[in-house]
């Protein structure tokens, strides 16, 4: 059974159908990729997965259940957490409030627990522990994206959306964040990565779909895709 | 005209009344600036819902002291009427958040719909209280509580014991809110969904949850403020949530709407404002002075004192 799967799905954004006839299916323990221009449907696949924008037609299923007519915040809680594009975080807040923001759902359970994923996103981001009592809003880009997956990391998810995890960072960072992808992976995480950087993406990924315009147009192995010439030409930007 | 020394003995007796005054401007305040915080909205009915806690408040001491079931001293009666109030006004909070503004937010209503809709729920909200205990003003038994023989000297000024417990439990209620915005896990939501709504239900967060609380915990210090300010005035009636809201819409804007401290201190500086007004230039023209101190404030912070330039998005 897969960990998510999502049936001919289709959703409209404002009057403009942004989802058309999407199937997707991520099983536990793969890094999946969502190649794609803009408008593409990328963020939307996002957005309808987590129940801010509704599918017309179509079923998300996680984890063997059916998630599409849930709140957001219940579809949250069942273990799927968002690293949102251009990282929104919460700029009035110090880092530690962004992210105890994280666990909020699970803020009845021991602060032993707790304390542990504390500790875990400390390991993988040394510099968020030395800045947890700055404003978010202050931090450079990117500290604001280690301390976005910190966040995520706190709900202890099963699955993690990643929206455009390398934008506006500089590419140095980009190739680190993407190796700190690969390792929450390899800890035992699901990762759903959307990226316009497809050479960095489809690198530590194990498959990926290809949407264009609101369909999907292709789905392979991440080798595959690397390899295929429609998606160096169109991805990769290679000329010839 | 006053001469120098007559000013300079009036003044203080002038500042404590106003900051007594500010104290429960401030609270009113709070209940204003929560609300557009999660929501964009000012809820104008919020005047009203402080008007019916002062009621709440009246009935409570009449019956008190008809049956004589507690001895008639601050120490049981003002717990007594200001937890009676909190509860009723921060129920009817709850109440109007369901009935009058979700509805329309679920619906995808526009700015105006729940700005038109507050004007309706304070215009009935009004009449209601005027049908069930008549049009004529209440009367507080306040000297009956605190004797008029109470009060000490500070430095040659006389102040009342009164004014001195008003200004207290006003202040103990804003620190008390101030932690709970700081340090609970409500404060936290509360903050998250002033912030970034879509992203605070990201986190799990039930936002309309958190919408309905802010309404409650704000109405139940506008509540708790009609109490307070009964007591001040002595008397009430079914339209003192007008001024009052007023006054306090005003506090919070000048404080920074959105902003909690702002709303504390814009009504603290209202308070002082318009009591020295009354005192030194005309009483006649104490709102109008309220006013253009507001316009002054805004000419060159726009925000207002604690507020910062909001993004386009989030102006009214």
């Amino acid at each position: 059974m897969p960990l998510l799967q999502l049936d001919n799905i289709m959703a409209y954004y404002g009057p403009v159908r942004a989802l058309n006839d999407v199937s997707i299916s991520i099983e536990t323990g793969e890094i999946v990729c969502l190649l794609g221009g803009n408008a593409s449907g990328k963020s939307t696949t996002m957005k309808t997965i987590l129940g801010m924008v509704r599918a017309t037609a179509g079923s998300v299923q996680f984890a063997g259940e059916r998630i599409d007519r849930l709140p957001t915040q219940s579809i949250v809680a069942r273990g799927i957490s968002l690293v949102p594009e251009a990282r929104r975080l919460f700029g009035r807040m110090t880092v530690r409030e962004n992210l105890m923001m994280g666990a909020f759902s699970r803020r009845h359970e021991a602060t032993a627990d707790l304390d542990a994923d504390y500790q875990r996103v400390f390991a993988l981001f040394p510099r968020v522990e030395e800045r947890l009592d700055q404003y978010a809003g202050t931090l450079s880009g990117g500290e604001q994206q280690m301390v976005a997956i910190g966040r995520a990391l706190m709900a202890r998810p099963k699955l993690l959306l990643m929206d455009e995890p390398s934008m506006g960072l500089a590419p140095v960072f980009v190739d680190q964040v993407f190796d700190i992808i690969r390792s929450i992976n390899q800890q035992g995480t699901t990762i759903l990565v959307v990226e316009q950087n497809a050479a960095v993406a489809l690198g530590i990924a194990h498959r990926g779909y290809v949407l264009q315009s609101g369909r999907i147009v292709g789905a392979d192995r991440a080798a595959a895709l690397l390899a295929s010439d429609e998606i160096r030409r169109v991805y990769l930007g290679d000329e010839d | 005209m006053l001469s120098f020394s007559d000013i300079l003995a009036i003044l203080p007796q002038q500042l404590v009344f106003g900051i007594t005054l500010g104290t429960a401007y401030g609270l009113i305040a709070i209940g204003y600036t929560m609300v557009y915080g999660v929501l964009f909205m000012i809820n104008f009915a919020h005047g009203d819902v402080f008007m019916i806690g002062a009621y709440i408040g009246w009935a409570l001491l009449g019956v008190l002291f008809a049956s004589q079931v507690v001895p008639m001293h601050p120490l049981f009666v003002l717990p007594i009427l200001l937890i009676a109030a909190m509860v009723v006004t921060g129920l009817l909070g709850l109440l109007l958040e369901r009935l009058a503004y979700r509805p329309l937010y679920q619906r995808g209503a526009t700015r105006l719909g729940p700005l038109i809709s507050a004007v309706g729920a304070s215009i009935f909200l009004q009449n209601a209280v005027m049908l069930i205990f008549g049009a004529r003003e209440k009367v507080y038994m306040t000297y009956a509580i605190f004797p008029r023989t109470w009060r000490f000297n500070l430095g040659g000024i006389s102040i009342s014991v009164l004014v001195v417990v008003i200004g207290s439990i006003a202040v103990a209620m804003m620190l008390g809110l101030n932690q709970l915005v700081q340090r609970t896990w409500l404060g936290r939501s509360i903050r998250a969904v002033a912030e970034d709504r879509e992203m605070a239900a990201v986190m799990g967060i039930d936002v309309w949850r958190v919408v309905a609380l802010t309404f409650c915990i704000g109405s139940a210090l506008g509540g708790a403020a009609g109490v307070l300010i009964g007591f001040y005035y002595t008397q009430v009636d079914f339209y003192m949530g007008y001024s009052a809201g007023l006054k306090a819409f005003t506090a919070a804007v000048l404080g920074g709407i959105g902003n909690v401290r702002g709303a504390m201190l814009g009504g603290l500086i209202l308070g002082v404002v318009e009591s020295l007004a009354v005192t030194f230039i005309n009483p006649a023209f104490k709102d109008a002075i309220a006013f253009v101190v507001l316009i002054l404030v805004l000419t060159f912070r726009p925000g207002g004192l604690l507020g910062e330039a909001l993004p386009d998005w989030k102006r009214v």
